[in-house]
């Protein structure tokens, strides 16, 4: 079999109208950017006095009129969520910072927070001040050690600074912020979840209503934001409403991460308005890696049904992809090129589901756990065309059916790799075993060979651009 | 395991400083179970004992939370616990690979110690350095872009002492019990140290600055006319 899609991207070609806009990137080269002074140098905390000086709903109206949406996957909007907090209710508030990164190919908060964590911190002081909070939270998964060393830096720093604890810079606003690391669990990215696990309990999700703005976090008035989410507000306070909704598409404005990852010559953290397209970004990235072509990618994470290069001019914000049957989610673009075995990648992800699970809802719980069994059985050569039905009918009796969004996203790359790469499936069970050789898709596969760009198709990958 | 009078006291009253971090005691457990964790290397029957006590839960609610997180170990694990990312996008590029070669070049099963207690295996699911994929941990720094080769490398020269940094963290590796104290909230003085930002993790930005791309809007009037008044 060729699995082999006719769309090679073009590595030498750098689109003329699209620019990548650095803005939470822009100083991240800068050795000292994680500390005060070198976040102060590229203009760091000048947004928290403006921010400080405004009534608290005007913040939150300037937050609402950039048309910021969620960064951590979802995409609801900030300003509303600020506004879904009830005021002049007596009982305490909180901010919690959600850095729980953890979606399979997500991997822009942790750089983030490792080259900028006090843009985290500024954006966290002006949101709690949005909100009337006066205690917040940086809940920051634990398998990250030198990004939990730099927050807690930053915060000691802020503390210094006189830009945490009582009395900020003479406001008479006041907010401490604990950096508390989580310890394993992918479900505590899901908020309620997080909550739960904030609170000491097993992070397993609650149902909603009531939301976290109403009853969150010790069952009081809670917004949970993504860390990207939050660090993007110093830059709408600084420079205007106007100026963040400048970029990107009319409902989907501003700028963002996108994580380029997998068979791609330069992998790496791009920002750029939202609405750019996988072909525009290949483009810059140096397109597939040399010799080989597109086959598959994610979106947005795992969690988002894969595309394939059809969809290579996809503009990457919220409506277009979900017009194109995915989700933007995280902007994890994970790409695979045709060495890669779509069923393999697809039992890998399962096989994450199910570990992760929270054990909650009897579908997701055990729906993962058989899907995982077919997927490995029909990997091995060992499964039938009835399989493949088998393994929507559970899909089916997930999608919708669990507490949270876990079960949902976890039949996402199921039903889309056997939308698009079915017969791949069923030539798997034709020839009794894998037609693919995992050494070819490796970093550094088939290293004997070294002609640069060299394709043999199908083949192994014979030279790292690396 | 029994804590000594001297342990006992130490841990108390470092319980009662993480305590006093949160408006309600219960939010401690996750930090407290660090802290018991630094203190043994895993969580024993005694560690649990202790967390309950100074929460008021009972033994069975704080097993109950330790299982259900990955990072707590229930056994010794080595002095530097090594994770290989096994999920999708590290697997295929070369993270499969790397944990076969570790597994049967250190002959332990998962979160198993070898004999002489230096090293540990786990397979983790996706730790976020997706393009500086395969990734590996030790005691959850980053060891980015590396193969079965580099990988069998880094375990034997962890394992003769000798001095491995991070490719992407603080400038001294520290042990095991040492991250689990700073995942109690106790840091240590590396946070200046080590690196920032990687290739990848500047690659879009390297390009904007080549091609003088930047957002182009210059900020709002001084802070103290008001805001947008």
């Amino acid at each position: 079999m060729t699995p082999v899609p006719s769309n090679p991207v073009p590595s030498n070609t750098v689109p003329s109208n699209t620019v990548l806009t650095p803005v939470l990137t822009a100083h991240w080269d800068e050795p000292d950017s994680f500390t005060l002074a070198g976040y102060r140098r590229a203009g760091g905390y000048q947004a928290l006095p403006r921010a400080l000086a405004m009534p608290p709903d005007d913040i939150i109206a300037m937050v609402k009129e950039s048309g910021l949406r969620g960064r951590g996957g979802a995409g609801f909007p900030t300003g509303m969520k600020w506004g879904f907090i009830p005021q002049g209710d007596g009982k305490p508030h909180y901010l919690v910072v959600n850095a729980d990164e953890s979606e399979p190919g997500t991997c822009k908060d942790i750089p983030t927070m490792l080259a900028s964590p006090h843009s985290l911190v500024e954006g966290a002081i002006i949101a709690a001040c949005a909100i009337r909070a006066n205690q917040a939270f940086i809940y920051v998964r634990g398998e990250v050690l030198h990004v939990i060393r730099r927050l807690h830096h930053a915060v000691a720093e802020a503390y210094e600074a006189g830009y945490l604890g009582a009395n900020i810079l003479g406001s008479g606003f006041d907010l401490d912020i604990v950096v508390h690391a989580g310890a394993g669990a992918y479900e505590c990215g899901e908020e309620t979840a997080l909550l739960d696990s904030l609170e000491g309990y097993r992070g397993q999700p609650r149902l909603k209503p009531p939301f976290p703005a109403i009853e969150g976090l010790y069952a009081c008035p809670t917004v949970v934001n993504n860390v990207e989410s939050i660090a993007s507000v110093p830059y709408i306070v600084a420079h205007g409403a106007a100026a963040f909704a400048a970029l990107g598409t009319e409902k989907s404005k501003g700028f963002g991460i996108f994580s380029l990852s997998g068979h791609v010559t330069t992998p790496g953290q791009y920002e750029a308005p939202l609405g750019v397209t996988l072909r525009e970004l290949l483009s810059l990235a140096g397109g597939v890696r040399a010799g080989h072509q597109l086959k598959f990618w994610t979106p947005g994470g795992s969690s988002t049904p894969i595309f394939t290069d059809e969809h290579l001019d996809v503009r990457l914000d919220f409506e277009s992809v979900g017009a194109a049957g995915s989700m933007l989610g995280t902007r994890a673009l994970q790409i695979f090129d045709e060495t890669t075995c779509v069923v393999r990648a697809t039992l890998r992800w399962m096989e994450f589901y199910k570990h992760e699970s929270c054990g909650k809802c009897t579908p997701c719980r055990e729906g993962t756990y058989w899907i995982v069994q077919l997927l490995d059985s029909l990997e091995r050569g060992e499964g039938s065309d009835a399989d493949l039905d088998k393994l929507l009918d559970i899909c089916d009796n997930i999608l919708g059916r669990a507490f949270c969004p876990f079960g949902d996203g976890a039949v996402s790359p199921v039903v889309s790799s056997i939308k698009y790469f079915r017969d791949e499936f069923i030539e798997h069970s034709k020839r009794g075993g894998c037609p693919f050789d995992p050494a070819a898709s490796t970093l550094r596969g088939g290293s004997q060979g070294s002609s640069p760009g060299a394709n043999t198709a199908g083949g192994s990958w014979r030279s790292s651009a690396r | 395991m029994a804590f000594t009078e001297q342990q006992r006291a130490d841990l108390t009253a470092q319980a009662a400083e993480i305590i006093a971090r949160y408006p309600k005691p219960r939010s401690a457990l996750l930090p407290l179970l660090h802290l018991v964790q630094a203190a043994e290397g895993f969580v024993s029957a005694g560690g649990i004992a202790f967390c309950a006590g100074q929460l008021g839960l009972s033994e069975a609610e704080v097993t109950a939370v330790v299982s259900f997180y990955t990072m707590y170990k229930r056994r010794p694990v080595g002095e530097y616990h090594v994770g290989v990312c096994t999920n999708t996008l590290c697997a295929i590029m070369g993270g499969d690979a790397i944990h076969a070669e570790l597994r049967s070049h250190l002959g332990v099963e998962a979160d198993e110690a070898t004999p002489d207690g230096k090293l540990s295996l786990e397979r983790i699911e996706c730790n976020a350095g997706c393009d500086y994929a395969p990734v590996v941990m030790v005691n959850w720094e980053f060891f980015d872009d590396q193969t079965p080769e580099s990988a069998r490398k880094l375990v034997d020269g962890l394992r003769a002492g000798d001095d491995i940094t991070p490719t992407r963290g603080a400038s001294r590796l520290v042990t095991w019990r040492e991250a689990a104290r700073i995942l109690a909230g106790y840091p240590d003085d590396q946070a200046t140290t080590g690196h920032t930002a990687g290739q990848p993790t500047l690659a879009g930005l390297r390009i904007a600055r080549e091609n003088g791309w930047t957002p182009d809007e210059p900020p709002l009037p001084a802070a103290d006319d008001g805001g947008r008044s």
